[in-house]
């Protein structure tokens, strides 16, 4: 269970612009839905997802926004923007390409 | 867009800091508190749910470090805050700064130094367009050394030769100028036509010399360097097509050449005439003299090897229009190498050892600062522990330290160049004065640049392994014993260091203890003559009075007896070549028994060349040069009398072993027809180097020589203090004519320690580097055990409670330090074995191997060390059991 997504930075990238393609989300939401979608096979560690979401940001991909909690606490939510779409776009058929790729090869070897 | 957000984002972060650090600090508790709700939710209670969250979420502080660590501005900002906490830990510790800059200081100074005179020398091309097509050309000497061509080969290999796009020889020249200003002996050169072609530099005003100039009675033209245009003719503009006079003759000026123009061939040269030799010459004529320099510049499409291969073949294959004499025979071929070579082989070897030696003290330097930074790492261990508690990653606090490291290397680096600045006038003003491009010797660009990545290079080297080690700690240890000692393996380090420096120290302590044994050597050696109450000068006929050689002999004649009459002058003679003043001119030898024996066996006549010393006779009794065999030069031989001749004593061994040389006749120089006979032997005298091989020599009188001497060195004997006698012998040749010009007025002592200023020089620097060396072992020594004996201060207090006597305790901290000093001489000795081999040509007289030297560099570091050790020793055993152990 203890499989970690991090390992291929990509693909933590990918899953995050996934998970905002849906809706505006908070650093924890993301982390939850990723867990959750995944059925628990990914967990994202916290560290390595607020480093990706800082990233994502400064490339244009996601925009943060402040907003107030209902306990009058200060949250980050993060929107998809145009560019986040296309790049999730791109990366997803990368993904495709190769995934598909290994998928043939474990097949014609088995 | 992106690059727009980078930018900004970057820059808010810079200016408001607090801000984005409240951002992440905000982001991460939420972060906490959104997971602690959703376990709330899962039914866990509030206290256990923060905690989960808590324990899978890790280290916050953390998390926040890595997510404010992202982005180009932290690298700038934490750089600059590295940089503000570095200085004001190095402000905190002023005597530990201090010693580690001036360390620094001291080995990159030296070493930029250095660099900066070996760079031009040995690593930067010659200042010509396409220096390495520059070619030497010379004849087979004695041994296979270089010999000056004679003019015959020279103008037949310049007929043949396809390889050369331009070949010239050349040769001394010292005219006297006349006019406005007091006479000036200057010095010049005589050139073939396309001298400043082959080296590939033009006149920057007029014109070079034309091929047609450069012919027996061509018409009268100088050159002149740029610095005596400014000097004698005020830079004016308008002097090319303008008459100076030279020797009484009208010289026209045809240009000026560049001031960047260096003409390595001859320093000091101020001016240059064509050579005007005649092209059709007979055996006897000066034109087969050695005593030209050929270079040549290589055709674009042509290697040293082609060119040296058709040399090859021009000298084995003779042609019926290119007679040649038997001492200009080619027989052995041609010598060719670049000028490069040329010019930088005679002191390649002393260059690369004072900077080896330089490089080693810069190493020791490194080390000692090494050294210190590791026993600060340990005494604060206590901060990098708390810091590693506080969240900080090991690689963020080795690149602290690293910054620390690399700021005491700046500081340093920056006042090394300072010193090298003050280093290089000093170098310059010592140096040698046939050091090639001193005035090329500077700190420029190439040298600053170089120095600044040593210096990177020292501020990261010396940090690292301090940086590693301290970022090793161990969390609790260190909290809990900030105060005391440091782990076993970080001792083992720092003595690992002591035994460095002091091998280290050894092998420069034992290259400066050969050097000085050479030299010692060196001035032991028996020059052939007595060199103690001798003044020599040079001194020369010019102008056209003298032109006739009757008029020559005469004034010379005249000139002895005024300075015999000087009172104070015991004994005077004129010699044409003073020894080891630099003066060379050499002529082939044909002995008249080779030449039957030859003639007989069909052999060609062994060829051989020996230095001409045209001598008045009292010459041996002035030098005190011992006769061995038959009688000396007499006042009677003089022209139109049998030609004498006296040869030196390993030149009579070596041509006539079991005979008797004396009675033996030969022909000398161009060949007139006549015998010289050898009426004696008299002792061998360096001429050249005195460390050099002995030469062949014969000593002919002026009147006897096919033609008379311009230029003679005066020997003068006196009882009293022979320099004092200058100004009054000086005016008792004056008083015949007063334009003669006196030049290069030495005592003989003089000569013989200026003939020994390379080794001289190579030695000082290392005299200075092994001083530095010890010192600075000396203080490692010292560092590491006090910091050791400060370390074990409690050890040391049990030990003495349980009743160690002082002397106990000082024998044990001695031996500790005793032991590194012996470990590093072991190491040390087979360093310096090594490293000898690298100075073997520097040695004379002096095996590589001598153990004097390492006996005694032993002993000497070992008393160095047992006094460094004894400081903390001593120390040591003043230490206060009840003191020591109630503080802790």
């Amino acid at each position: 269970m203890d499989q970690t997504t991090d390992v291929i930075q990509g693909t933590l990238d990918m899953l995050i612009l996934k998970t905002l393609s849906l809706e505006p989300m908070h650093g924890f939401g993301i982390a939850r839905r990723v867990e959750q979608v995944s059925r628990g096979v990914f967990k994202v560690n916290p560290g390595s997802l607020l480093v990706a979401l800082q990233r994502l940001e400064r490339a244009g991909w996601v925009d943060g926004e402040w907003r107030q909690t209902e306990n009058s606490r200060r949250a980050r939510f993060y929107t998809l923007t145009r560019a986040g779409r296309k790049q999730l776009a791109v990366e997803t058929a990368e993904w495709t390409r190769r995934a598909s790729a290994i998928a043939r090869l474990l097949k014609a070897e088995g | 867009m992106s690059l727009w957000r980078q930018l900004t984002r970057g820059l808010r972060a810079l200016v408001d800091r607090p801000a984005v650090e409240r951002d992440v600090a905000d982001e991460v508790e939420h972060f906490l508190d959104e997971a602690t709700a959703a376990l709330v939710a899962q039914g866990l209670s509030r206290e256990e749910a923060r905690r989960a969250a808590a324990v899978e979420f890790g280290n916050a502080a953390f998390v926040r470090e890595q997510v404010r660590e992202y982005g180009w501005e932290n690298v700038i900002s934490s750089f600059a805050g590295d940089v503000r906490y570095g200085l004001r830990r190095l402000r905190s510790a002023p005597g530990f700064a201090l010693v580690c800059i001036v360390t620094l200081a001291l080995g990159i100074g030296a070493s930029t130094a250095i660099f900066s005179a070996i760079n031009p020398i040995l690593f930067e091309p010659l200042p010509y367009p396409r220096a390495s097509r520059i070619m030497m050309i010379s004849d087979f000497g004695v041994n296979g050394s270089n010999l000056d061509v004679t003019f015959g080969t020279y103008r037949e290999v310049s007929a043949r030769a396809r390889s050369f796009d331009a070949l010239a020889v050349m040769k001394p020249w010292q005219p006297t100028l006349t006019g406005s200003a007091e006479p000036e002996r200057l010095e010049g050169q005589r050139v073939g036509a396309k001298y400043f072609r082959a080296l590939g530099v033009m006149p920057a005003l007029g014109r070079e010399f034309l091929e047609a100039e450069d012919r027996e009675h061509g018409p009268n033209v100088v050159i002149l360097s740029e610095n005596l245009w400014r000097r004698r003719f005020a830079a004016d503009n308008s002097i090319v097509g303008r008459q100076v006079r030279l020797d009484d003759h009208a010289f026209t000026v045809v240009g000026v050449m560049p001031a960047a123009f260096e003409n390595v061939l001859a320093p000091s040269a101020e001016l240059w005439a064509p050579l005007q030799y005649a092209v059709s010459f007979t055996p006897d004529s000066r034109e087969w003299g050695h005593h030209l320099r050929m270079v040549g510049r290589l055709r674009d499409d042509v290697t040293r090897a082609q060119a040296a291969g058709e040399l090859d073949r021009i000298a084995h294959t003779r042609l019926p229009e290119f007679a040649r004499v038997p001492w200009a025979s080619l027989d052995s071929g041609f010598i060719v190498r670049s000028l490069q070579d040329e010019v930088t082989n005679a002191v390649k070897p002393a260059l690369l050892a004072v900077f080896g030696a330089v490089l080693l003290v810069l190493t020791i330097a490194c080390v000692n600062v090494t050294n210190l930074l590791l026993a600060r790492g340990a005494r604060r261990r206590g901060e990098f522990a708390m810091r590693a508690a506080l969240g900080a990653g090991r690689g963020r606090m080795i690149r602290q330290l690293l910054t620390e490291s690399l700021l005491l290397a700046v500081v340093g680096g920056a006042m090394g160049i300072g010193l090298a600045q003050l280093g290089v006038r000093a170098l310059v003003a010592l140096s040698p004065p046939d050091l090639p491009r001193l005035g090329a010797i500077g700190v420029d660009r190439v040298v600053f640049i170089v120095t600044l990545a040593v210096t990177t290079a020292i501020g990261l080297l010396v940090g690292m392994m301090p940086a590693l080690h301290a970022s090793r700690t161990d969390l609790r240890a260190g909290l809990e014993d900030s105060s005391r000692g440091s782990s076993g393996d970080h001792r083992g380090t720092r003595a690992a260091l002591v035994v460095a420096e002091v091998a280290l120290a050894l092998v420069l302590l034992v290259s400066a203890g050969l050097l000085l044994r050479s030299l010692q050597r060196v001035f032991a050696v028996d020059v052939g003559f007595d060199a103690s109450q001798l003044v020599t000068m040079q001194v020369q006929e010019s102008g056209v009075r003298f032109d006739a050689d009757s008029a020559r002999y005469r004034f010379f004649d005249d000139a002895l007896e005024a300075v015999n009459r000087v009172p104070g002058v015991s004994a005077a003679a004129f010699t044409s070549l003073l020894p080891l003043s630099g003066d060379i001119d050499v002529y082939g030898v044909h002995f008249e028994r080779d030449a039957d024996r030859g003639v007989l066996a069909g052999l060609a006549p062994e060829d051989g060349a020996a230095l001409r010393y045209a001598v008045t006779p009292d010459y041996f009794e002035v030098m005190r040069i011992p006769l061995r065999r038959g009688r000396l030069l007499a006042a009677h031989d003089v022209a139109g009398a049998p030609r004498a001749a006296l040869v030196n004593e390993s030149f009579a061994k070596r041509r006539f072993p079991g005979g008797d040389a004396v009675g033996q006749r030969l022909r000398f120089g161009p060949d007139d027809g006549q015998w010289y006979t050898i009426v004696g032997i008299v002792g061998d005298v360096k001429q050249a180097s005195i460390a050099l091989i002995q030469q062949d020599a014969i000593y002919i009188t002026p009147r006897q020589w096919h033609w008379g001497d311009k230029l003679m060195s005066l020997v003068v004997r006196s009882p009293r203090d022979p320099a004092a006698l200058v100004p009054e012998i000086r005016r008792a040749i004056w008083s015949l004519d007063k334009d003669q010009p006196i030049v290069r007025v030495a005592t003989m002592d003089e000569l013989l320690a200026k003939s020994a200023v390379e080794r001289r020089f190579a030695l000082t620097l290392f005299e200075a580097f092994a001083l530095a060396a010890l010192s600075l072992a000396a203080v490692g020594i010292y560092g590491v055990l006090s910091g050791s004996v400060a370390e074990r201060t409690r050890e040391i207090g049990v030990r003495s409670a349980l009743g160690a006597s002082r002397g106990d305790i000082i024998a044990l901290v001695v031996r500790q330090g005793m032991i590194l000093t012996g470990v590093g001489v072991a190491i040390g000795l087979t360093g310096a074995v090594a490293a000898s081999r690298a100075l073997v040509t520097l040695l004379f007289g002096v095996s590589r191997l001598d153990p004097l030297t390492y006996i005694a560099v032993v002993v000497v570091l070992a008393a160095v060390s047992a006094i460094a050790c004894w400081l903390p020793a001593w120390r040591a055993a003043r230490i206060d059991p009840s003191v020591t152990l109630r503080s802790e």
